[in-house]
């Protein structure tokens, strides 16, 4: 490909899922009356869901799902030695997602509960970059089409690739909604990343934060909002979990 | 000005027929808040009587008619090795109805920015010259603070505006189109009553306001209070989340993104509105931040609006709509913040210096 002069190569590139719902690897196929021209930006070298080709000379590996067997560790290093990219995609690939929720419980008991005692190996969700170097993340439950395509072609055209700093309310403001919190709702949007268009609290759920944490935010002021305005801590403590995306934040202070 | 009389009944057979024809926007109500009281927002109108006349005051401005969230700049065809750009500044006809006085003011302010500054924004020009005004009066709400500001009261920017004396509305009209429009109905000249129910009202609206911030000298005294700590203690309390910059009727600042197409012919170039509040407002290429704390970014914000940038004649942006206030879930608010800094400073007792005497 020539682009204004300059030489362009097509990504090669790789799909993995790990423990997950394929959500994210889906988003991939979305978006139909751009999907050919995206699609024409990559050489999929390695995608179980779109092709039955298996090779392992790609150079950017968009990881999905988090880490929660022991054979997973080796497969992720594997792909780590490969890729000369690992970008973490999806919330469940960047923060252990809502997988985590079982790591509340012994996971004997989790193991009981879902497979009903049959033998599973299983551990403790983690996030992928509690195991190997992550270069980009991308976060989003599911991530956002309209985001992967914008970083995909940074990547193509050797432009700047980066994430909105700032969080969810700014979105949510331009699309004129009603705060949550004047209803008398938690949402974690002014702790979240923005970058969704804030698609949960446009449709009057309150955001969950599944793209992480703003950077730099102020979860002291954060805090002493909810407790000003008399919510429930216990509530905000679920939602804070929900994705896992906070936990190392959320620890004394409530 | 002409100044006319109509009855509200006219009046509202008047709007009616005014927005089944033209794409109008005017207050309704969105939602009910916890505290039960109405939400409001200027949504679109089809007919007269899903308008609220009486509303409070909308959540958001009217700011996104003139300066969208987003916006596309320019767009870029690429072929052959080379580029074309291609920049539309067109703007579809639009009604807005129901801006209050404070509103209108702030798109004056908007207009000395965008258009009479040294690069006057086409963009902003398009939208500004298709937008008609219908502005309303209204009794303050017990937080809302533009006598202060000198903004409660407007004469200029609107193409009518309508005063509530009762049974009618004082009209001023205040270009052709809107005279025009109202030919087609029963408007009454201004009878020795109604001018006195005017005044009354004028009075009344006046004597109605509980929230006061002294701003005389303000921008001297921003000025010495460059440095006092009463900017970390209220930044302590920001979520740096944009939020009163997005429902203010002034702040227009805004980002540049370059965006390629999918199939890479072309590109876009597209602002959208932004905030010094949020962390990389002041952060330049290499990383480097100017404001990295939220103090300090929330003291420009007050800089701005309570001082003034040369870039707008060093005047006060702000019109005391309390937006930002009511908006702010951290409760940051103009009065507070400004009546902390006057309290810090004319309270202290340290070094009480002799100033010279009267003679
Ligand atoms: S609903 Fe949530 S995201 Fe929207 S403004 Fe309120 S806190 Fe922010
Ligand atoms: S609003 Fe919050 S939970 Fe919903 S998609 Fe956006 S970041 Fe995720
Ligand atoms: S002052 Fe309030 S609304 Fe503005 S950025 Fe800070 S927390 Fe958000
Ligand atoms: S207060 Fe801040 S966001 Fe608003 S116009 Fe001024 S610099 Fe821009
Ligand atoms: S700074 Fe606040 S009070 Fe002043 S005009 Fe903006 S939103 Fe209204």
């Amino acid at each position: 490909m020539n682009h204004l002069g300059f030489e362009m190569e097509k990504v090669k590139i790789g799909s993995f899922d790990f423990t997950c719902c394929e959500g994210c690897q889906l988003q991939l196929a979305n978006k139909e009356f751009t999907l050919p021209d995206f699609l024409a930006l990559l050489d999929i070298r390695n995608f179980r869901e779109i092709s039955s080709e298996r090779l392992d000379d790609y150079d950017i590996a968009l990881v999905e799902g988090s880490i929660t067997r022991p054979d997973e560790i080796e497969r992720i290093k594997a792909i780590r030695a490969q890729a000369k990219v690992l970008v973490a995609f999806g919330t469940c690939a960047c923060f252990g997602g809502v997988n985590s929720l079982k790591n509340r419980i012994p996971q004997e008991e989790a193991v009981r509960e879902v497979y009903d005692g049959k033998a599973i190996e299983t551990r403790p969700s983690m996030k992928i970059s509690d195991i190997v170097q992550v270069d980009l993340s991308i976060p989003g439950c599911p991530v956002s089409k309209d985001e992967v395509e914008r970083i995909i072609i940074g990547i193509v055209t050797r432009s700047q690739v980066s994430l909105p700093t700032y969080p969810v309310c700014v979105d949510c403001k331009q699309q004129l909604n009603t705060c949550l919190f004047d209803l008398g709702e938690i949402c974690l949007g002014p702790i979240t990343r923005a970058g969704c268009n804030a698609v949960c609290t446009t449709g009057k759920t309150a955001c969950l934060g599944c793209r992480g944490p703003a950077e730099e935010l102020n979860m002291p002021a954060y805090l002493e909002l909810i407790k000003e305005r008399g919510l429930s801590l216990e509530d905000l403590h679920e939602k804070l979990a929900f994705y896992n995306a906070f936990e190392p934040l959320a620890t004394d202070e409530t | 000005m002409i100044y006319k009389v109509i009855s509200k009944r006219e009046f509202k057979a008047f709007i009616d027929a005014l927005v089944k024809n033209n794409s109008s926007f005017g207050p309704r109500k969105v939602d009910t808040g916890s505290n039960g009281k109405p939400i409001y927002q200027f949504m679109p109108v089809k007919s007269a009587d899903e308008i609220e006349f009486d509303y409070t005051v909308s959540h958001l401005s009217a700011k996104r008619f003139f300066l969208p969230y987003h916006d596309e700049l320019s767009h870029f065809n690429f072929s052959d090795g080379n580029w074309e750009q291609e920049i539309r500044y067109e703007a579809p006809p639009i009604i807005l109805i129901g801006l209050r006085p404070c509103d209108i003011n702030a798109v004056n302010i908007l207009d000395d920015v965008m258009l009479h500054g040294a690069y006057p924004s086409p963009y902003y020009l398009a939208r500004r010259k298709n937008t008609f005004i219908i502005g309303m009066d209204h009794l303050p709400l017990p937080d809302c603070f533009c006598h202060s500001m000198n903004r409660h009261t407007v004469n200029h920017g609107f193409n009518l505006f309508c005063s509530d004396i009762g049974d009618s509305y004082y009209l001023s009209i205040n270009s052709s189109k809107a005279f025009s429009f109202l030919k087609e109905f029963r408007i009454e000249e201004p009878t020795y009553e109604d001018n006195c129910c005017l005044i009354e009202r004028r009075k009344n609206i006046k004597n109605s306001f509980e929230t006061k911030i002294e701003v005389s000298g303000l921008p001297c005294f921003l000025d010495i209070e460059f440095d006092s700590p009463i900017w970390q203690k209220w930044g302590d309390k920001c979520l740096s989340c944009g939020t009163c910059a997005m429902v203010c009727p002034t702040c227009y600042c805004y980002s540049v993104e370059e965006r390629f197409d999918i199939d890479l012919k072309g590109s876009t170039r597209q602002n959208h509105l932004y905030s010094c509040n949020l962390v990389d407002f002041a952060q330049v290429t290499g990383g480097h931040n100017f404001r990295p704390k939220n103090g300090d970014r929330l003291k420009y914000r007050y800089y701005h609006h309570y001082r003034g940038f040369a870039a707008n004649d060093n005047q006060q942006i702000c019109v005391g709509c309390n937006r930002c206030g009511r908006a702010c879930l951290a409760d940051i608010n103009p009065k507070d913040v400004i009546n902390d800094l006057r309290l810090e400073r004319e309270s202290c007792m340290i070094c009480v210096s002799q100033s010279p005497d009267k003679t």
